[in-house]
């Protein structure tokens, strides 16, 4: 069996006695999608960060392609090839959509001209190709979910780690925004894994799902299964009453 | 108009403006040029990077104190000694910078840092026998000589000096802006922790910016120590010319090309018209100027918060390249 290409192992991080995540462990495979999904506060989000090198975990170990990238600054993490958006978004506010992208293409290319053009291109899959002129600040909600998809599309990840990006979206733009994923893993293998709260894009989307509950994982498997799992369904509708 | 039309309009008028003025306004014109450099110098943090220094002073006073005292000691002419005064600057820069950026020292509380070390600076210079200390430091004035290699020579030379620096500072500010480096600036600006996200080295930014910042503004230290010939702690360290050399930039528009040449013109413009005005009217009093320094920020903050030059270009209808 080929090698994981993300391997999280044992991850842990408390916040004054608050076990956010405590002991997860999980991997992806090359081109696979994997949603993570769970309650409000069930650790999903610091499960991110401490994969994307914004958090230092108190403890456990990732792996990317093999190689360990634990301890590594957010930086370090981009260009050894995870990009990642942020759950609220966070825009260079005050400039150009097209230079937004720009700066996440210079990660992938040397010049600012090659840049441009990566991130022109980027923009048009988003379907913000007419708007690259506009200050950021600008944008709608919807559009900056793109944006800050885009921005991270653009670094030239292997491994896409998406935080929320469905939410606040309408039906009809999260099919698109659906579409365009699911287009980016089949054409170019891109492996993504995402957090989400609309089940309607984890079930599009996601072979497989793993759901965290108070820090710990509490179910994993093919995403069919997992919805119909007992424990699952208690952690997000409470247990049923005797 | 372009940007490019209107930069080089402006510098075709200022090439041959000592030819139609008197020596007053050229000593005016020296003085803008001088604050011109000096603000696009600051704003290679503040406007760029995003870093809020008030402490610049540290570095003319830096580049000044080294290029004069080895001009003194040594002959060392002030071409060559802009080298070791800008060396000098970069490292006091960098020390500051690695001091802030690795404690995650941000913001306002950055500010203070750069504050604290320019003060404690010119408290070490007034005690610094070798220097003058407290009663200053002169720079020998030979009569007659002229040596644009030595700084040394009537204003007129002074003027191209400043203005080839102001020039020089502009196209160096405006080719970084360009590159992967000056996007980098102006992510870290807008959001640090996307800027990482996105591949950003951020401690290695900010450094290159301070680092260019500092060894720039070290070079208008040397200017200033060769122009006037003589400095004393108490005035080129002072936490007022720290304010000063912020203040075109900020009037002008922060994080703007022309920012801060616009915004050198008017508040120079305003402060000699206003000293002018006051003697004529027989009402100089101290302070005077700082009042209406003041007011005019005041206005121009309320009014246009993000500069003047922002404001004027798109009246004039140039892009955002400015």
């Amino acid at each position: 069996m080929a090698e994981p290409l993300l391997t999280a192992s044992g991850l842990s991080k408390g916040f004054r006695g608050l076990k956010a995540v405590n002991g997860v462990s999980f991997s992806i495979g090359s081109g696979d999608i994997l949603a993570m999904i769970g309650p409000n506060g069930a650790g999903k989000t610091t499960c991110f960060n401490l994969i994307a090198g914004a958090m230092l975990p108190d403890a456990g170990e990732v792996r990317l392609a093999g190689q360990p990238i634990t301890g590594l600054r957010a930086d370090q993490v981009c260009r050894a090839g995870i990009g990642r958006t942020f759950q609220l978004v966070k825009p260079f506010a005050g400039l150009s959509v097209l230079d937004n992208v720009t700066v996440g293409a210079l990660n992938a290319v040397r010049h600012v001209a090659e840049a441009k053009e990566r991130a022109r291109a980027v923009l048009d899959l988003l379907d913000l190709g007419h708007k690259i002129g506009e200050p950021a600040s600008a944008l709608t909600l919807p559009d900056r979910k793109r944006l800050e998809v885009a921005r991270a599309l653009a670094t030239g990840p292997k491994l896409l780690l998406l935080d929320e990006v469905m939410a606040g979206l309408r039906p009809t733009e999260c099919d698109r925004l659906v579409e365009i994923l699911a287009g980016l893993n089949r054409r170019d293998g891109l492996t993504i894994l995402l957090i989400e709260h609309v089940m309607r894009a984890v079930m599009k989307l996601a072979q497989r799902i793993l759901v965290l509950h108070h820090g710990e994982k509490i179910a994993e498997g093919v995403a069919e299964a997992v919805v119909r799992d007992p424990a699952v369904l208690d952690s997000y509708l409470g247990e049923e009453a005797p | 108009m372009s940007a490019r039309n209107l930069l080089l309009g402006l510098l075709a008028l200022l090439v041959v403006a000592p030819a139609l003025v008197g020596a007053y306004p050229l000593a005016v014109l020296i003085l803008i040029l001088h604050y011109a450099y000096l603000g696009i110098a600051w704003n290679v943090m503040m406007g760029f990077a995003g870093l809020l220094s008030l402490g610049h002073t540290l570095y003319v006073g830096l580049g000044a104190y080294v290029a004069a005292a080895l001009y003194a000691s040594f002959g060392l002419p002030a071409l060559l000694g802009a080298i070791p005064a800008a060396i000098v600057a970069t490292l006091a820069g960098l020390g500051i910078g690695a001091l802030g950026f690795r404690f995650r020292v941000n913001g306002v509380y950055f500010a203070l840092l750069t504050i604290a070390f320019a003060e404690f600076t010119r408290i070490l210079f007034d005690h610094m026998g070798w220097t003058g200390g407290s009663s200053g430091f002169f720079l020998p004035v030979e009569h007659g000589q002229v040596s644009p290699v030595a700084l040394r020579g009537p204003p007129i030379l002074f003027y191209y000096v400043a203005l080839a620096m102001a020039a020089g500072g502009f196209m160096l500010a405006r080719s970084l802006m360009r590159t992967r480096l000056g996007y980098a600036w102006l992510a870290i600006r807008e959001d640090p922790d996307s800027a990482a996200a996105s591949g950003v080295d951020v401690f290695r930014a900010r450094m290159a910016a301070v680092a260019v910042s500092s060894a720039l503004t070290s070079l208008g230290g040397v200017f200033y120590a060769f122009y006037y010939n003589n400095m004393y702690p108490e005035q080129i360290f002072s936490m007022a010319r720290s304010i000063e050399i912020i203040l075109a930039p900020i009037i002008g528009g922060l994080g703007t090309l022309f920012g801060p040449v616009l915004g050198s013109f008017v508040l120079t413009l305003l402060g000699e018209g206003t000293t002018g005005l006051l003697e004529h009217l027989g009402l100089a009093a101290p302070g005077a100027k700082q009042v209406i320094y003041g007011v005019a920020l005041l206005v121009i903050v309320t009014v246009q918060p993000a500069g003047l030059w922002p404001w004027l270009a798109k009246r004039l209808r140039i892009g955002r390249d400015g």
